[in-house]
């Protein structure tokens, strides 16, 4: 059976839920290899064999961290070598989507970035993409090379289909541009103690409509009752009321939850490009008339100082 | 001393308006009107404050580098009037339906045939939304990328910038030549003045087409693209959801609404 290279994203060995719902994916295709780079690589091992990774290859070296992106093309590269895969799937983060056009580059294949869904085909994996805001799905090949297919969180289910996930470490020899690009200083983000955003089931998001920072204790509380992570529109990004990690929509993050609430925001074109692919949308907002109205399965005109309070008091109570 | 500034910019359909695909599913331009992708105005603004810091060391030249249909010199025109230098536009008819690997191919030629310091780039194209060109660019060119930058600077022949990524923040330094890409974070783009459109109409803008850049028509265009899109269906319409106006019962509506959906 052909094998099919996963690229893993992990933290410290931790491995992150879209790199296991690759994993579902890559089970499509054929047997799952994955590559781990970096600090506790090995330790991906068990998670991976978990949910379906023949075989583990790891590296670590000083480089992935000190360097820019190409020492990590190079480590894939080696992979992509040493196994001859069907494809190659990374997760669509920004930093692995531009390790996947770099390889596609050097081994001269298409690239195909943020699919939705993936499925065997005659001529190859089909790739579902959601273009123009979402308002089309595509259905798209790599139709040169071996196909470098990165795909968006929470695009398939992740599955347990225990595999022998042995490790075995990788060989890499850093190209002379490897060092191109040197990581000077890392600040890391701290953590909100809420849900990555990206991989979160529930997302709950506040827009202008908030008016101000203080006021997003609000949202938080909301979030807080459902166990949801905390998105912001552009808006209330830029008036400095919320952390621009936090921000969904074209040039924030693309999110696709089982639930999205938006509160205050009126549901721009751009704001639409990162949340339209959510199950279910639901929206606060005191104008009737606003555009996010569109996509709701379920919206409430009015104040959201005096729905969302009442709506997390009431989840609370339910909650018991 | 010297300093040449190519910044790539793409012409787009403008995202407001009904965006769809041609039938050879290609993306239609002759629909909808085209604009200067705004997220390429944050790597002309770049471009034009590197230039004016790196004034008293000698001459910096921004040159604006699109390609595209005969319309995209709207786009290029646009950058010259916020003050970029010349323009390079490149067009040829079997560009038609070029994926991001010909055009990276492209760009890459053309970048070499103007000369160049520093090639900065957009964050991502608006129509597109691959974000990843300017990584293949450097891939191309050989030299580093610089990407995603919420800020930049240029001295010494380093390249310096803040890449704020999902788990943290970096400080990056390379030296030129070099790829950067900015994001909207990098700060607004400054509107053209009257006199800045004024003078921009004087402005010299080259045309080359493929053979100017010894490029292969197969090495482009649709039949050339790595990847080949089978389908393309519009979404249907989200059935209309229930809309309800809070008279103090909103919230409670809305939790009902929630736990029958099982999210309580
Ligand atoms: C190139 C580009 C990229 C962009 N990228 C993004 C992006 O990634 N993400 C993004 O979000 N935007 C993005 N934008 C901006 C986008 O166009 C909108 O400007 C933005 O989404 C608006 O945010 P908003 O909905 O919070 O604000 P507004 O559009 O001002 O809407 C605020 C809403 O709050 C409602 N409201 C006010 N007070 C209350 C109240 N008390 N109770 C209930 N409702 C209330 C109002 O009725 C209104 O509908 C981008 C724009 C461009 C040009
Ligand atoms: N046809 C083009 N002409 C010039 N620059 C382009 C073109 N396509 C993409 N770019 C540049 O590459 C960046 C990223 O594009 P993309 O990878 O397509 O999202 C854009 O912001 C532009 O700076």
């Amino acid at each position: 059976m052909a094998e099919v290279l996963v690229y893993v994203d992990h933290v410290d060995g931790a491995v992150r839920k879209p790199t296991l719902e690759l994993l579902t994916l890559a089970r499509r295709l054929g047997e799952p290899v994955a590559v781990a780079l970096g600090p506790g690589a090995g330790s991906t091992a068990p998670a991976l064999a978990e949910h379906g990774a023949v075989k583990v290859l790891t590296a670590d070296a000083a480089e992935f961290a000190d360097y820019l992106v190409v020492p990590k093309v190079d480590a894939l590269q080696a992979a992509y070598e040493a196994v001859s895969p069907a494809a190659v799937l990374l997760p669509s983060s920004a930093e692995a989507k531009e390790i996947a056009a770099r390889l596609a580059v050097r081994i001269g294949s298409g690239i195909i970035t943020d699919a939705v869904d993936l499925e065997a085909g005659e001529e190859g994996p089909v790739a579902t993409q959601s273009v123009f805001a979402a308002a089309f799905s595509t259905r798209t090949r790599v139709s040169k090379g071996t196909p470098v297919i990165t795909v968006k969180p929470n695009s398939a289910p992740v599955e347990a289909a225990p595999a022998a996930g042995a490790v075995e470490a990788l060989t890499v020899s850093f190209s002379e541009k490897a060092t191109g690009t040197k990581v000077v200083a890392r600040t890391p983000r701290e953590s909100t103690g809420r849900p990555e955003l990206t991989e979160a089931a529930i997302v709950v998001s506040g827009g202008r409509g908030v008016n101000g920072a203080e006021n997003f204790a609000v949202i938080e509380a909301l979030a807080d009752s459902l166990g949801a992570a905390v998105g912001a529109s552009r808006a209330a990004v830029d008036a400095g009321w919320y952390p621009h990690s936090s921000q969904v929509g074209q040039t924030g993050k693309s999110v696709s939850p089982q639930l999205y609430i938006a509160s205050g925001i009126s549901g721009a074109i751009q704001h639409r490009a990162g949340m339209q692919t959510s199950k279910t949308i639901v929206a606060i907002n005191k104008d009737s008339e606003a555009p996010i109205f569109d996509l709701v399965d379920y919206g409430v005109v009015g104040d959201l100082f005096e729905v969302v309070p009442q709506l997390t008091g009431e989840i609370k109570i339910r909650k018991g | 001393m010297s300093l040449r500034i190519v910044v790539c910019v793409k012409y787009v359909p403008d995202a407001t308006g009904d965006r769809h695909f041609a039938d050879d599913l290609t993306v239609d331009r002759d629909d909808v009107d085209g604009l200067l992708s705004e997220l390429d105005e944050y790597a002309v603004e770049q471009a034009l404050q590197i230039a004016g810091d790196f004034d008293g060391d000698g001459d910096a030249e921004i040159t604006v580098l699109t390609v595209g249909p005969e319309d995209a010199k709207d786009a290029l025109r646009k950058a010259l009037s916020m003050g970029a230098d010349k323009a390079v536009h490149v067009e040829d008819d079997d560009l038609h339906g070029t994926d991001v690997m010909g055009t990276s191919l492209v760009l890459a030629k053309a970048i070499e045939k103007t000369g160049y310091d520093l090639v900065i780039c957009g964050m991502a194209s608006t129509d597109g939304t691959m974000g990843v060109l300017p990584a293949i660019l450097a891939e191309r060119l050989g030299v580093p990328q610089v990407t995603l930058l919420s800020e930049v600077a240029v001295a010494d022949g380093l390249v310096k910038g803040r890449r704020d990524g999902d788990t943290a923040s970096e400080q990056l330094e390379a030296s030129l030549p070099a790829v950067v890409s900015v994001t909207d974070q990098s700060g607004e783009a400054r509107y053209p003045s009257f006199k800045g459109i004024m003078a921009a109409k004087k402005k010299p803008v080259q045309s080359w087409d493929l053979e100017d850049l010894e490029i292969d028509a197969d090495e482009v265009g649709l039949e050339g693209a790595w990847t080949a899109v089978d389908s393309a269906t519009e979404r249907p319409a989200r059935t209309a959801g229930t809309i309800v106006k809070d008279e103090g019962e909103g919230g409670k509506q809305l939790a009902a609404f929630l736990a029958e959906r099982k999210f309580v």
